[in-house]
């Protein structure tokens, strides 16, 4: 634990400003939610589903880096496990939805269901106490996994066991089989039933990939800065950067993907039920959000992502990292907001206060938990076997 | 002058037990001055290509040529068949729908691509090569199985057969050999 002391005042400075952001944040979208509950509740879960990627991505890399066990998963495995240890946190944001359902869902709204027929048949599984047995059920999946994933490898810090690293490996798999499963149902639990009559398959595999992403821009970020200390200043090489920038170049390329085939899925049938959730995003300025989008969380970054020098430098991957964070703000409010403005590009202060008081206790409860465990797993075996052979 | 160097050797070369012997050596000889040199391993060795000089590869520019040519290609054979040559109305679209010509697009961009990495990788290799002299030495077929060769070619400027023969010497390999070109 010694080593940590170099960079601790360092994280207390951080994570005292970001809880103080964090509570006038919070505050003063409390005092929106008087002034206008309805957008306040929007705004609230914009900024939630963004900054529950950030625990749920780093379960999904987690997994991976397990299955695979390569020298980047080492450097990162601490953040990671660290960002997913604030999941009881994010459980108890979770709560406030539970006053928005009305306004959030209109199939939550007696009056609209008993004029929609549509709604009447999807009402089985559209209602709220399901809604929320399912959502308990996300947790539990999600926690459970996120237990054992750090249980197993503070465990293997203090006892030196290496069969811990047999087990952590076997439930790689499954935990990225669940999180898939239980992150499509919770996507459309979510989000996709804020528009109860569109549907798309693909859609819960666009938020994985865009929790994936988010999560391995700010894990190279983190990394960037925790390389200047002990003990991470001692394994840390170049090619990691290089492996997570190219891992980074993968993922926004498979976001491209995913977004292209519903896209053109959809283009293609040209169906009344399903259409008008692109009309609607390329009209009355959600047009030029997509278009943003498109260029600067796709275009921008992969070019960027493809110059072998911009991914061996820390400091550029890190200012690359900024950039996709960012522009997944922007991706997310693409996704949500246009269910809400269908005819007109509308943003309320609140959509910027609320997602910055949250990522404000967010931040704040990562840093809390990153500052409780060494900042690398070294009595795992894998971890002398992947740096040796680099 | 050259050219008389060269037919009576195509080089010297040195003989290692372990690759970090040989990336040793090679880096011994960088900083010699030898810049003709090339080095053999069974398997690849990481940090070897840097320590023989070797800098940065044309190959990425050469695979971006060929996506760049490959997605300008698949893009245009669909828009000349569906707008210019064969324009069929199909359920109202636009004749230029370039949504469903993305994915002929793509694969035509990771089909030239690919292509263009294959064979840039030949060319740049100078593959195929039937023959080269490093093969006159019988000891050279272990190459392939457990032992590291470096080979200072006579093309380079500072390489003189009874100097160089010591300085390699001077690297404490287990053996140095002359090859015949």
């Amino acid at each position: 634990m010694e080593d940590l002391e170099a960079i601790k005042p360092e994280l207390n400075r951080i994570q005292q400003r970001a809880l103080i952001i964090g509570v006038l944040g919070l505050a003063l979208a409390g005092a929106g939610a008087f002034v206008s509950p309805q957008q306040f509740f929007r705004s609230y879960l914009f900024g939630y589903l963004f900054w529950i990627g950030l625990a749920l991505g780093s379960l999904v890399i987690l997994g991976l880096h397990h299955l695979v066990s390569g020298g980047w998963g080492f450097v990162i495995q601490r953040i990671l496990e660290a960002a997913s240890r604030t999941i009881p946190v994010l459980a108890v944001l979770f709560l406030p939805i539970f006053f928005g359902m009305s306004d959030l869902y209109i199939w939550a709204r007696p009056d609209v269901v008993a004029a929609d027929e549509i709604l009447q048949h999807k009402s089985a599984y559209l209602n709220i106490p399901f809604f929320w047995i399912r959502a308990a059920g996300y947790f539990a999946v999600w926690s459970g996994f996120i237990y054992f994933l750090n249980k197993w490898s503070v465990e293997q810090d203090r006892t030196g066991d290496a069969s811990l690293s047999d087990r952590l490996e076997r439930i790689g798999g499954p935990s990225i089989l669940f999180y898939v499963i239980t992150m499509t149902l919770a996507s459309t639990d979510w989000v996709m039933s804020l528009d109860p009559h569109w549907f798309s398959t693909i859609f819960g595999f666009i938020f994985v990939i865009g929790q994936v992403v988010l999560t391995m821009a700010f894990a190279a970020l983190v990394l960037s800065k925790l390389a200047q200390y002990k003990p991470i200043s001692d394994v840390i090489e170049r090619k990691h950067f290089h492996d997570l920038g190219n891992l980074m170049l993968a993922f926004i390329s498979l976001w491209a993907y995913v977004n292209v085939s519903q896209f053109l899925i959809i283009w293609s049938g040209n169906l009344p039920e399903e259409i008008p959730w692109y009309i609607h995003r390329m009209q009355g300025g959600w047009g030029i959000l997509s278009v943003f989008v498109v260029v600067f969380h796709f275009l921008v970054p992969f070019v960027l992502l493809l110059m072998r020098r911009n991914k061996r430098r820390a400091n550029v991957l890190a200012k690359i990292a900024v950039g996709v964070i960012l522009v997944r703000f922007f991706d997310l409010y693409w996704i949500i907001a246009p269910n809400f403005y269908p005819h007109g590009i509308h943003v309320h202060w609140l959509d910027v206060v609320t997602p910055i008081g949250l990522g404000g206790i967010w931040v704040a409860a990562f840093i809390w938990q990153l500052k409780g465990r060494a900042l690398l797993p070294v009595n795992d075996p894998r971890l002398q076997e992947a740096f040796a052979h680099e | 002058m050259a050219e008389t160097k060269q037919s009576e050797l195509y080089g010297l070369m040195a003989e290692f037990d372990g690759p970090e012997q040989l990336i040793e050596a090679s880096r011994k000889a960088y900083e010699a001055g030898f810049r003709q040199m090339d080095a053999y391993t069974p398997f690849p060795v990481e940090g070897l290509p840097e320590a023989v000089g070797f800098k940065e590869s044309k190959l990425p520019l050469i695979v971006l040529i060929g996506a760049l040519v490959g997605g300008t290609l698949g893009f245009a054979m669909q828009y000349f068949a569906s707008v210019i040559h064969y324009p069929l109305n199909i359920g109202g679209r636009p004749l230029n729908s370039w949504p469903s010509f993305l994915p002929i697009t793509f694969e035509m961009t990771i089909l030239v691509a690919a292509f263009s990495a294959v064979l840039g990788m030949f060319a740049l290799n100078g593959l195929p090569q039937p023959y080269h002299p490093v093969f006159n030495v019988p000891r050279f077929a272990l190459a392939s199985r457990d032992r590291f060769f470096l080979c200072i070619e006579s093309e380079d400027e500072k390489f003189d057969p009874e100097e160089t023969k010591k300085f390699l010497e001077s690297l404490q390999p287990r053996d140095v050999f002359e090859v015949d070109p």
